[in-house]
């Protein structure tokens, strides 16, 4: 397969993909009690508001053809209004989702600089106590639910040891979010935890794995010292993967946003979302529900290229 | 939330082949010695919420507003919480619940995971393809984002509350096992029942699932650790279990305010069961896979 055939099978796995999404969105619409009016109209609706907006909206047609109308309007960028905040979801979503973007980078970036390093150091001194300790603490922080977590870091860096706030950042911009970069760590390293531990292991499975290679072999009899063969090769081909595991990771990332946001206070997308399933807030639900799956799509997308492309391995099939 | 933490989930890596000699398979997981402390603390945590309500009874259904928010000390061991439950019954009381529902919900999410993941990897072509952009579209909408929909919907009890877990978590299972499945498929043993006229339901049921029985334990240990660390979720989010019941999750979310209030004993107990239970299942898991896995025997 070239390269061309691969990337266009893949868009086109990744538009079915999303067109699966929103007939599962587009069902739930339909299954909440009073179906998308209600969603619309809002819980104090008469049932005779409610059929004359069906009647208007076409939603006493069959539902194959108000798919269609659902579909049409999305491509139109409208994902209904809000009825706690009376404001379009598309707009709501557009405010907070840079923030929630900032806040998973970082955490995503802090958790990589330390994962790779840990994991190949673990790979390097393989079931030595070093290798053992790690994995132990991996497996802890894996093992943590974020907000436990959340709350042992308040309690600890912001109780008993006043270093940082226990509230995230707050105001709309992202220019307020980065001013004051101290509310940001309790929040990044809770976020950091369990992507850490995640991350090392894979890159600990990943240099093992290439530190078994004939390659390796071949370089060592050829005189080249452990440290630069670690650096120049294994380290190069153990990270491809890793960082191709980041497309896949993006919805655990979004999971764990959803709890760092609730616990900190931090306003963005989770945090709406949060609010929204408060006062069943369906639209918006349903709104974040579509563009967190984009999101993954998009993310496992690129990962899928990334490996692509980087990787002459893949191109001729072997891995 | 998925298991993630396993490094066999890397793209392009194959799953390991079914183990022969399951004697081997025992010593082996036995000479590890995480995977072995992973379960004496599962036989733990089992015989102390099982049996320990035996050996130490307390009410855990009446509030007692006498006795609230005391300390630990020699008549409350780990204290008692906002309505006065001793919180060491109540850890056993909670426990049960956690340990049944992540045990049931991580085995409901194998079986359908494995049972789709063969059929796709069976069927091939187009039907495969569809089954598993289906997979896509379910691990494209983060668990605990679906979670906390369904509790503004809905408050289920306590099977319910396993169906919901268990179809949430089921599409890593799938994609492990369709894998395995598409690796096996073509063996001559398979394909010779079939051209002697067996079925296609035979060839799963008789072949691939016993074949894949190793890839399907070891994916089903991690998917209960999962399936337990999301039952602690599941209070946080809305949808726990109602009053007087709890489980680990539902202490810890209600201890959440009163930790700030320095009664830590209404915290760190249940956290640290979580951590400890979920910590072990992947530890076993880990020995499990370890201990069949044929690459690494020679």
């Amino acid at each position: 397969m070239t390269t061309s055939t691969y990337l266009l099978r893949r868009a086109l796995q990744a538009v079915a993909v999303i067109v699966i999404v929103t007939i599962v969105v587009f069902c739930l619409l339909h299954a909440l009690p009073g179906g998308p009016a209600r969603g619309i109209l809002g819980p104090q609706a008469t049932a005779q508001q409610i059929a004359s907006f069906n009647h208007e909206q076409g939603l006493d047609k069959p539902l194959p053809v108000q798919y269609l109308y659902y579909l049409n309007r999305l491509l139109h960028g409208d994902l209904g209004t809000s009825y706690t905040l009376n404001e379009p979801v598309s707009q709501l979503i557009t405010e907070r989702l840079p923030k929630t973007l900032v806040l998973t980078a970082l955490s995503a970036v802090v958790g990589l600089l330390l994962a790779v390093p840990l994991g190949m150091w673990q790979a390097v001194r393989r079931n030595r106590p070093v290798d053992y300790v790690i994995t132990t603490l991996s497996f802890i922080a894996y093992s943590t639910p974020v907000y436990f977590l959340g709350l042992i870091l308040v309690l600890v860096f912001s109780q008993v040891l006043p270093w940082f706030p226990s509230q995230a950042p707050q105001g709309d911009t992202l220019a307020q979010v980065f001013a004051d970069p101290q509310a940001l760590v309790l929040p990044v390293v809770a976020g950091a935890a369990s992507m850490i531990a995640v991350f090392s292991r894979y890159m600990r499975a990943a240099t093992l794995e290439n530190l078994s290679e004939d390659y390796v072999r071949t370089a060592r009899a050829g005189g080249s010292r452990s440290r630069a063969i670690l650096w120049r090769h294994v380290f190069r081909n153990s990270l491809t993967p890793v960082i191709a595991m980041l497309g896949y990771y993006v919805p655990v990332l979004f999971g764990g946003a959803l709890v760092v946001e609730q616990l900190f206070n931090y306003p963005g997308m989770g945090l709406l979302f949060w609010t929204a399933a408060q006062s069943s807030d369906y639209p918006v639900l349903l709104g974040c529900v579509l563009v967190i799956a984009i999101a993954t799509v998009a993310g496992t997308l690129l990962a899928d290229i990334v490996q692509r492309l980087v990787d002459p391995r893949v191109k001729a099939g072997r891995a | 939330m998925s298991a993630l933490i396993q490094p066999d989930q890397m793209p392009g890596k194959a799953t390991a082949a079914a183990a022969s000699g399951s004697r081997l398979a025992v010593r082996r997981f036995l000479r590890n010695r995480l995977a072995v402390v992973g379960l004496g603390v599962v036989v733990f945590f089992f015989l102390f919420c099982f049996i320990g309500p035996l050996v130490y009874s307390t009410d855990q259904t009446h509030t007692m507003l006498e006795q609230v928010n005391l300390a630990p000390s020699g008549s409350h061991w780990l204290g008692t919480d906002a309505v006065g439950h001793d919180e060491l019954g109540r850890l056993m009381y909670g426990g049960k619940v956690s340990l049944i529902v992540g045990l049931a919900a991580g085995i409901l999410a194998t079986v359908i995971g494995t049972l789709w993941g063969a059929a796709a990897g069976y069927a091939g072509g187009w039907i495969d393809a569809v089954m598993m952009r289906i997979v896509d579209a379910g691990i494209a909408i983060p668990a605990l984002f679906i979670l906390l929909v369904v509790s503004a919907i809905t408050t289920p009890g306590l099977t319910g509350l396993i169906v919901i877990l268990g179809v949430v978590s089921w599409l890593m299972p799938s994609r492990l096992i369709r894998a395995e499945t598409l690796t096996l498929k073509n063996r001559d043993y398979v394909l010779t029942l079939r051209a002697i006229g067996g079925t296609h339901a035979r060839a799963i049921a008789r072949h691939i699932l016993p074949n894949s029985v190793s890839t399907i334990i070891v994916a089903a240990t991690f998917q209960i650790a999962d399936a337990i660390l999301l039952v602690a979720y599941v209070s946080y989010l809305g949808l726990g279990v109602q009053p007087p019941a709890t489980d680990w999750g539902g202490m810890l979310s209600a201890g959440l305010t009163a930790a700030y209030s320095g009664y830590w004993w209404l915290i760190l107990p249940p956290g640290l069961a979580i951590i400890l239970v979920v910590w072990a299942f992947n530890a076993i898991g880990d020995g499990l896979r370890d201990a069949f896995d044929v690459r690494g025997r020679g």
